[in-house]
């Protein structure tokens, strides 16, 4: 790791060949087998993460992708100290997470989609009160953060209604307020829009947006739905079988894996004519409409000949959706990780 | 990149610690005051054994006349006994902590403990400061079902209530300790979740024991003197029949002062042990799982 300097103050998260490995026993089946288990267990080694190394620095955005059990969340777990590597080494802050100390977890926050801070049978301001003191935020600093946030989230009247009487998108805004209060300077996602509606979902992209924007926070975060990671973030790291396969700009994530480019024509004489599959892979086809998959190098050479022999109404050559690209790169063996 | 202390935070004193926990105190409190009238029919509805309990020492003390004369049993009369026996549900009312151990148990197994680990707060003290919440709410709450079944039963109590400010000050001090104790010792059998995932029947032994050792079915001294003796130098004691008997007066002078020191050595090793348990657990949990 390079020294830091006074101008360079290095990067704010880094992982340097990060690997996790659990022992999960096996278990078989059978009444005998049972009984032996509880004498002699068997073990299987599973390799969570396997070695992998990157760096972020302050102010990036940046999405961690990966199918699920690829190894996502024991990163974050790592990166964030609830789990110790088994090998490696990660920094957060300048700190080592797993030691968990004080002035670390006072400066980062790590919010689940799928799990709740929040006091269940009591209205979120509640708990934003207890957060408050929990990290020690000043009055003035606390009243203009929450109001900051509620307001971006649009939530002002909900803050004194139980938890449990909250809609799961209102909940969500209100572990992300929770999660934001006290201004960490590293904030990890894990799923933030799980099971969220569009409206929702946009509302806690918008707000993260702007918050990056205003307060220069890093952000790492995972998800499912491709529309976040467009929305938010410039770059993305892929991790698929616990290592690294892509960590570069989304847009050259899709000239890499999604090798192909989206071709739609609409005919002008309302059917689409036989033997299309000569230019390229048929994805859809319905009345005049027509999807083809082209090699990004044949395309000229195809539109030219469709619009030599047919009258078209519309046409138009698109980049893949990133839902397509991510399932090509799922399906890749695990390749040596690549750092355009 | 070289660690930083919070730029965007002020450092935190022992003041601004107490008030964390004072703020989890003061939560703690408003949630507990959601399940109001479940509370009311549940403490009513604890006092039904209370009947029964007279009527059988009442028929025990009476074959006990009839056999050998004797209007005692151990040194406790009939009125003493029924004393001791409403004294121990104020002592539980200290030193039981329902939920505590299978609570721990249970965010050690779904995960819920993350939150103490990623958030600049020590779950021993976080629970600590919960359950004096919780405790405060139930005894405020139940100081009117007490009243109204120590009113029925003010005729055991004729000249069994202590005039001696020193006997107050010691029950005072013995509940406190019930509380301490109770609360370390159940929080020690909650962390044993990070070893095994399953705790229940563990819980339910533990349980099952201590109703008998901490003196809460009978006084200690009805066993034969050595049995007394060895249950009364375990920590249970202090968890029912201690601040029963000192209400009574029958721990007295040098005795009831060294009890008290016996009492808060057992909370310290408590409190210690739970501390203990919890770091080595916490670094199988973030070797293991987490």
């Amino acid at each position: 790791m390079a020294e830091p300097t006074q101008d360079d103050p290095g990067p704010i998260i880094s992982a340097e060949a990060l690997a996790k490995t659990y022992r999960v026993v096996q278990k078989k089946e059978g009444i005998g087998n049972a009984v032996r288990g509880l004498f002699r267990r068997s073990y299987r080694e599973v390799h969570a993460v396997d070695g992998v190394t990157f760096r972020i620095e302050p102010g990036e955005m940046v999405a961690f992708l990966g199918p699920n059990g690829a190894g996502k969340t024991t990163t974050l777990k790592m990166l964030s100290g609830l789990v110790y590597p088994t090998s490696g080494q990660a920094r957060v802050l300048g700190y080592v997470p797993s030691d968990r100390t004080d002035a670390f977890r006072r400066q980062f926050a790590l919010v689940m989609g799928q799990k709740n801070q929040l006091w269940w049978d009591l209205p979120a301001g509640d708990s934003f009160q207890l957060h408050k003191e929990i990290y020690g935020i000043p009055d003035e600093g606390f009243r203009r953060t929450l109001g900051e946030l509620t307001e971006l989230l649009n939530v002002e009247k909900l803050t004194r209604q139980a938890v449990r009487e909250l809609s799961l998108g209102e909940r969500m805004k209100m572990e992300l307020i929770a999660a934001l209060l006290h201004q960490p300077r590293v904030l990890l996602l894990d799923e933030p829009t799980i099971g969220l509606d569009v409206v929702a979902q946009v509302a806690i992209q918008k707000c993260l947006r702007d918050y990056h924007e205003r307060r220069k926070v890093t952000i790492l975060l995972t998800s499912h739905y491709m529309r976040d990671v467009e929305a938010l973030c410039e770059r993305v790291l892929v991790i698929n079988h616990g290592k690294l396969v892509y960590d570069g700009s989304l847009d050259h994530l899709a000239d890499r894996f999604g090798n192909v480019k989206l071709v739609k024509i609409e005919f002008a004489d309302g059917r689409v004519p036989e033997g299309m599959d000569r230019f390229g892979e048929v994805a859809r086809q319905a009345g005049a409409e027509v999807h083809l998959k082209v090699d990004p190098a044949r395309v000229g050479e195809m539109l030219g000949a469709i619009l030599d022999q047919y009258t078209v109404a519309d046409i138009s050559v698109e980049d893949p959706p990133l839902e397509q690209v991510m399932a090509r790169v799922f399906q890749e063996e695990a390749p040596a990780a690549t750092s355009p | 990149m070289i660690p930083v202390e919070c730029p965007s935070l002020p450092p935190q004193g022992i003041l601004g610690r107490l008030r964390k926990y004072a703020r989890v105190f003061r939560v703690s409190l408003i949630e507990r005051m959601t399940y109001r009238a479940d509370f009311l029919v549940s403490t009513f509805l604890r006092f039904l054994p209370m009947l029964t309990t007279i009527l059988l020492w009442q028929a025990v003390f009476a074959g006990a006349k009839e056999y050998s004369g004797a209007t005692d049993l151990s040194g406790f009369t009939f009125n003493e006994m029924i004393v001791y026996l409403l004294m121990v549900n104020i002592s539980r009312l200290f030193s039981s902590m329902p939920g505590l151990a299978g609570g721990i148990a249970r965010d050690i197994r779904d995960g819920s403990l993350k939150k103490y680990l990623l958030q600049p707060i020590d779950m021993v003290d976080y629970l600590l400061a919960y359950r004096v919440a919780h405790k405060s709410a139930y005894i405020i709450a139940s100081f009117v079902p007490y009243a109204v079944l120590f009113f029925l039963c003010r005729g055991f109590f004729a000249g069994h209530v202590p005039t001696d400010p020193i006997t107050w000050l010691a029950y005072a001090a013995s509940l406190v300790l019930a509380f301490l104790i109770g609360f370390f010792f159940e929080a020690c059998v909650g962390m044993v979740g990070f070893w095994f995932l399953e705790v229940t029947s563990i819980l339910y032994i533990v349980m099952t024991l201590n109703f008998f050792v901490s003196g809460h079915m009978f006084p200690l001294d009805l066993l034969p003197p050595f049995w007394a003796n060895f249950l009364r130098a375990l920590p249970f004691q202090y968890l029912a029949y201690f601040p029963a008997v000192v209400f009574l007066e029958k721990v007295q002078g040098a005795e009831l002062g060294w009890s008290l020191v016996q009492g808060a050595a057992w909370a310290l090793v408590f409190a210690l042990l739970s501390r203990w348990l919890y770091r080595i657990g916490l670094k199988r949990y973030s070797a293991f799982g987490g």
